[in-house]
């Protein structure tokens, strides 16, 4: 029960970072990520190792490295302010990093550094997180259902690739930053920064495949500016 | 026979001092002791952990109360993770092979008695003595030390198969400092083995008292000869390997790690080493290992028999030649750990035809034991019944190696839990009954105070009956195919053997408990128990020539001469049925 | 308490051997073409293990039963004939079973190791890595592409580390969880590790054959029934060990076609 709550509150902070619309007083930067050329294709997953995950998809579900959307839609980017913002004070919220029907959820989990995280189980089966941290400390622990949920944090800001090795199509990332402006691009390939006082920026867009790319932006007011990103893409 | 040296000159001058006499004691006998209290100890932890591993497999979402407060990781909410069970199964494989098995029958028995049975005062060196305690002890610390350490203990089996040992921590948890541990740990017990099997064989050799010839010495003492050899050499080849180990594992050679490797997503920085030069280095030691294990308990429980049985073995000659052979064939088997290992599959026939070679000598062993009882007046005690309790399980144990031996069987049996069930029964229980038949019987002569014979025979029929159910369907669940080193059962063919393991699991729990028994017999013995006499079991070889407990210097400063074969029994003799082998009197023959 | 040795001697005798003589405990059915050689020496091996197991546990709890605690000053007796006997034995009988047991045990593991593969044997790669299996297919143009352990992705589902952007023997290379088989065809396996030593084990295959990195190793075999079998590791490979499985999909010669097909489309 306490495990779910947790989900749902952590699926709400999610919510609340990603869909906060512009307030008075702050500026905005919103805009969409998007790819060019031919991307590779999401390939259907074979679970059947893990009967007691397989048996929840229908149809098995795609791999998520790469996740495009329609009008060349680019999923799953972080796209951060990496320079011009003060490093902020991590909020008590946890972040919630759920695995559930063999799958990371969500894919990308963005939080701040030495915000808690929490790692939860809601399968049937043990799982084991391997985040790869090079600057953080690493750790690899297992997780057999039932038992209370992993909670960690990470000091250091750094874009961490996490792997299940007993599932070993698990794979997402732990995009660990400064401050509280960041944004992950849905399924539109939209985002928006809000509430960024007057000044100089560089906004980053970090996607775990093409790597990263940033843009110069200057607010003044509360105005909305629009930054978009182009990732090329490739089909291998 | 020449003089020798242990007759024209004490070996060191009496203890003097708490910590000279009890702790950097030179003195065999306390060095002995003391290799039997931290096999105690080793044994318990094992015992523990094996517990710990038999409940998880059939409740493993039981909690474990308490189990968090000493690993948190390991087992959160007190639930066992899947590396942490590894942990158990590594730490109980390493604490029963090396501080158990090699240390109560071989170390243990063999410093107390050796000396005393060839009629010496000490040992050949007993500096070095005490510095192969201590040294183990290191190697025991350093292991433990591996519990408390954040990473863990290691995960890859008392085997530390490579690569899985040798890549780091890539390879999971506890394969960073806790493995580094372990390596080191074994390293240096086999610095310490390697000091205590030189000082055995240099006591065997120069110290026997005048009259003791070779083949006059007890069986008991043949055995530990035997066995110090196989160490000597064995340890050699392991120290060395676990060295390389280190060096890949913390100075970037590639002794054991090809290139290529891509470990939970990180290309290893290897290149030319080869997975199975450790195989091969640790088998070349693990099979004589097995020996080293079984040996000492074979000449143990040889020498309680013929005591009980009041008449001499068949043949106590052959005996001993089968225990060369057996040490002997012991380095041409190796290869048959590793049939299904990748390779050459000529090599398995040239490894499989010594591996069922031994049989022989085991067999005329069996038949040596078998064939004594006839015509014998048995007397039963808690000693005798674990000594004929040693030769049931030899022989349970021994005959499943008749199907491991045989490569073409081994491909459905190899890593099953038929293997198992066959290792800890025949070097296991067997070697352990040994030991219990060992402590029963001299007991009295180690501490002045004889053990409890009620609680004695109790912890015999519990024991007894429990290993049988215990490691009897281990041999089963291996027939079905149910593999080894699991640590929770998932696939869809163990769903009906979950029954049979929840019966092991509950003797496993209840023999354990058994155990208890004999912890308190010791304990309550070593304090309340009748005073021992000097001979109490109508013994012939010295060590009942001399006071219980012995004093210092063994005997007193005079210097035992031998007139007889070890075991004058069933003639007359001035004291009864038996002539010492220090007796001038004439022997029957 | 000496009869009472002999007694219970007996019984654990007996109640060992139960399980075993009434098959309580045995393989599953064997859908390899080698398999009953095993098959055959096991049970072979059994029936005189099991006897000398019986035979000794037998003669130890008589012995027991007969010559234990007996009357003070008993004359004692030794075994007629004495350790010569024994000896001679020992060496006859048991010799002569280890002979026959190894001689005869040998074919076996002939058939399976000694015999190359057929040259038109279904070629598939099989990968072990912490924790799964996955098999590879050479596709159209029956060629494997090569492989390339800094390109493995396994979150994009490049298992084995494929170049398909530079390498156009992989881009139709089939990578499968599960491996397909058609039935009654022989299939060459190779294998391969990605990381650390794994095993290959099937009972109903009645196969076994550790992966070692480094080298290549591989095994034959051809099974003669439709079916899903389990493949399970057998190498203690870290904490996923348990659960390094995948399965083995026997099928008739169209569905596995069929399936290759359906494999093809999602390239």
């Amino acid at each position: 029960m306490r495990t779910k709550q947790a989900f749902i509150a952590g699926v709400a902070i999610l919510a609340a970072v990603t869909m906060t619309s512009a307030v008075p007083g702050g500026g905005t930067v919103s805009g969409k990520v998007t790819y060019e050329g031919t991307p590779a294709k999401q390939k259907p997953i074979d679970m059947s190792k893990e009967p007691s995950c397989a048996k929840q998809y229908a149809t098995p579900p795609p791999t998520e490295t790469v996740v495009t959307g329609p009008n060349n839609a680019l999923e799953n980017v972080v796209v951060y302010i990496s320079a011009g913002a003060a490093d902020e004070p991590p909020p008590s919220q946890p972040a919630v990093f759920t695995q559930k029907g063999c799958r990371y959820i969500p894919h990308v989990l963005a939080l701040q550094v030495n915000q808690p995280l929490q790692v939860l189980n809601e399968d049937q089966t043990s799982h084991n997180i391997h985040p790869l941290a090079k600057i953080n400390r690493e750790w690899n622990k297992s997780q057999p259902p039932g038992t209370p949920p992993i909670v960690d944090k990470y000091d250091k800001m750094e874009f961490i690739p996490v792997k299940c090795n007993v599932h070993p199509w698990m794979h997402g990332t732990f995009a660990v930053l400064k401050n509280s402006h960041y944004s992950i691009s849905g399924g539109d390939g939209g985002f928006s920064l809000p509430n960024l006082p007057p000044g100089k920026y560089t906004v980053t867009a970090y996607h775990e495949s093409y790597g990263d790319q940033s843009q110069e932006v200057t607010i003044a007011g509360s105005e909305t500016k629009t930054v978009n990103f182009v990732f090329k893409a490739k089909p291998y | 026979m020449e003089e020798t040296s242990a007759q024209q000159a004490h070996v060191h001058a009496p203890p003097e001092g708490f910590l000279r006499k009890y702790v950097f004691s030179l003195d065999h006998k306390v060095i002995g002791k003391q290799y039997y209290a931290l096999g105690l100890l080793a044994v318990c932890m094992g015992m523990v952990l094996s517990w710990l591993m038999r409940f998880h497999l059939v409740w493993p979402t039981t909690r474990i109360p308490g189990l968090e407060l000493i690993s948190n990781a390991g087992a959160p909410g007190g639930i066992i993770t899947p590396e942490y069970y590894l942990s158990l199964l590594t730490m109980h494989g390493t604490l029963m092979v090396f501080f158990v098995l090699t240390n109560a029958p071989f170390a243990a028995f063999g410093n107390f008695f050796l000396p005393i049975q060839i009629g010496a005062e000490d040992m050949a060196f007993p500096r070095f003595n005490m510095m192969s305690f201590w040294t183990t002890l290191v190697s025991f610390l350093v292991l433990i030390l591996a519990f408390v350490i954040p990473d863990g203990p290691p995960i890859s089996g008392w085997t530390s198969y490579a690569p899985l040992s040798a890549v780091g921590k890539d390879a999971g948890p506890g394969m960073g400092w806790g493995m580094n541990l372990w390596a080191i740990s074994i390293a240096i017990f086999c610095i310490g083995s390697l000091l205590g099997a030189l000082n055995f064989i240099a006591t065997t050799l120069d110290l026997r008292a005048k009259g003791m010839t070779l083949m006059r010495m007890p069986i008991c003492t043949w055995a530990w000869f035997i066995t110090s050899c196989i160490a000597l050499l064995a340890f050699a080849v392991l120290l060395p390997a676990c060295i390389l180990l280190i060096l890949d594992r913390t100075a970037g050679t590639s002794f054991f790690i090809p290139s290529g490797l891509v470990v939970s997503d990180r290309l290893q920085p290897h290149s030319g080493g080869s997975p199975l030069l450790w195989q091969h280095l640790f088998w070349f030691f693990g099979h004589p290992e097995v020996y080293i294990a079984i040996l000492p308990s074979m000449g143990i429980v040889s020498h309680i028999l013929i005591n009980s049985m009041r008449k001499p073995l068949l043949s106590a000659r052959v005996i001993i030649y089968s225990m060369m052979s057996i040490g002997f064939l012991s380095w041409m088997v190796w290869g048959h750990h590793m049939f299904v290992s990748g390779m050459n599959p000529f090599s398995s026939l040239l490894f499989s035809f010594p591996t069922l070679t031994i049989t022989i000598p085991a067999t005329i062993m069996t038949l040596m034991w078998l064939g004594s009882l006839y015509g014998a007046n048995i007397r039963i005690n808690a000693a005798s019944l674990f000594a004929l309790g040693f030769i049931s399980m030899f022989v349970s144990g021994g005959v499943s190696g008749f199907f491991l031996a045989q490569p073409s069987i081994d491909i459905v049996l190899h890593a099953t839990y038929f293997v198992v069930g066959h290792f800890h029964m025949v070097m296991g229980v067997a070697s352990i009954f040994g030991v219990f038949a060992g402590t029963y019987f001299w007991f009295g002569k180690m501490t002045g105070r004889m053990m409890n014979e009620t609680l004695g025979q109790l912890h015999f029929w519990l024991t007894f009956i429990g290993t049988y159910c215990i490691f009897m369907p281990f041999h089963y669940l291996g027939l079905v195919g149910n593999v080894r080193r699991y640590s929770a059962f998932v696939n869809d063919y163990t769903g009906p053997l979950l029954p049979l393991h929840k019966f092991i699991t509950i003797a496993a729990l209840g023999t354990g408990a058994a155990q208890l028994i004999f912890i308190f017999n010791l304990i309550y013995s070593r304090y309340k128990g009748a005073p021992a006499p000097e001979n109490p079991w109508s013994g012939t070889t010295l060590e009942w020539s001399i006071p219980s407990p012995p004093p210092w210097n063994n005997f007193g400063g005079k210097h035992p001469v031998i007139y007889h074969d070890p075991y004058q029994y069933d003639v007359k003799g001035s004291k009864g049925d038996f002539i010492m082998q220090d007796s001038p009197e004439p022997s029957a023959s | 308490m000496g009869k009472l040795f002999a007694v219970v001697l007996v019984i654990i005798a007996l109640a060992s051997a139960y399980p075993i003589v009434t098959h309580m405990y045995v393989m599953p059915e064997d859908i390899s073409t080698h398999g009953h050689q095993i098959d055959e020496q096991l049970s072979d091996t059994m029936a005189e293990a099991g006897i000398s197991f019986l035979l000794a546990q037998f003669v130890l709890a008589f012995f027991v039963w007969m010559f234990a605690e007996r009357k003070v000053g008993v004359k004692l007796k030794n075994f007629p004939g004495g350790a010569k006997v024994m000896v001679a034995a020992a060496f006859i009988l048991v010799g002569t079973e280890v002979l026959a047991l190894g001689v005869f045990g040998q074919r076996a593991w002939a058939d399976v190791y000694f015999t190359p593969p057929r040259p038109d044997a279904l070629q598939i790669q099989a990968q072990a890595g912490q924790f799964a299996f996955y098999f590879r297919y050479p596709g159209v143009d029956g060629k494997f592409g090569a492989i390339h352990p800094d390109k493995i992705d396994e979150g994009n589902q490049n298992y084995f580390g494929l170049d398909p952007a530079n390498e156009i023997e992989s881009r139709d290379d089939i990578v499968s969880a599960e491996l397909a088989i058609p039935v009654n065809r022989e299939v060459h396996l190779m294998m391969h590790a990605k990381d650390v030593g794994h095993s290959f084990y099937v009972r109903e295959l009645r196969i076994q054959q550790d992966f070692v990195p480094g080298l290549d190793l591989s095994v034959h075999f051809t099974a003669t029934k439709a079916g899903r079998y389990e493949i399970v590791c057998t190498q203690l490979c870290g904490l996923g060990h348990y659960n390094m499985k995948a399965y083995l999909n026997v099928m008739a010669q169209d569905d596995f076609e069929k399936w290759m097909k359906q494999k093809a489309s999602e390239l």
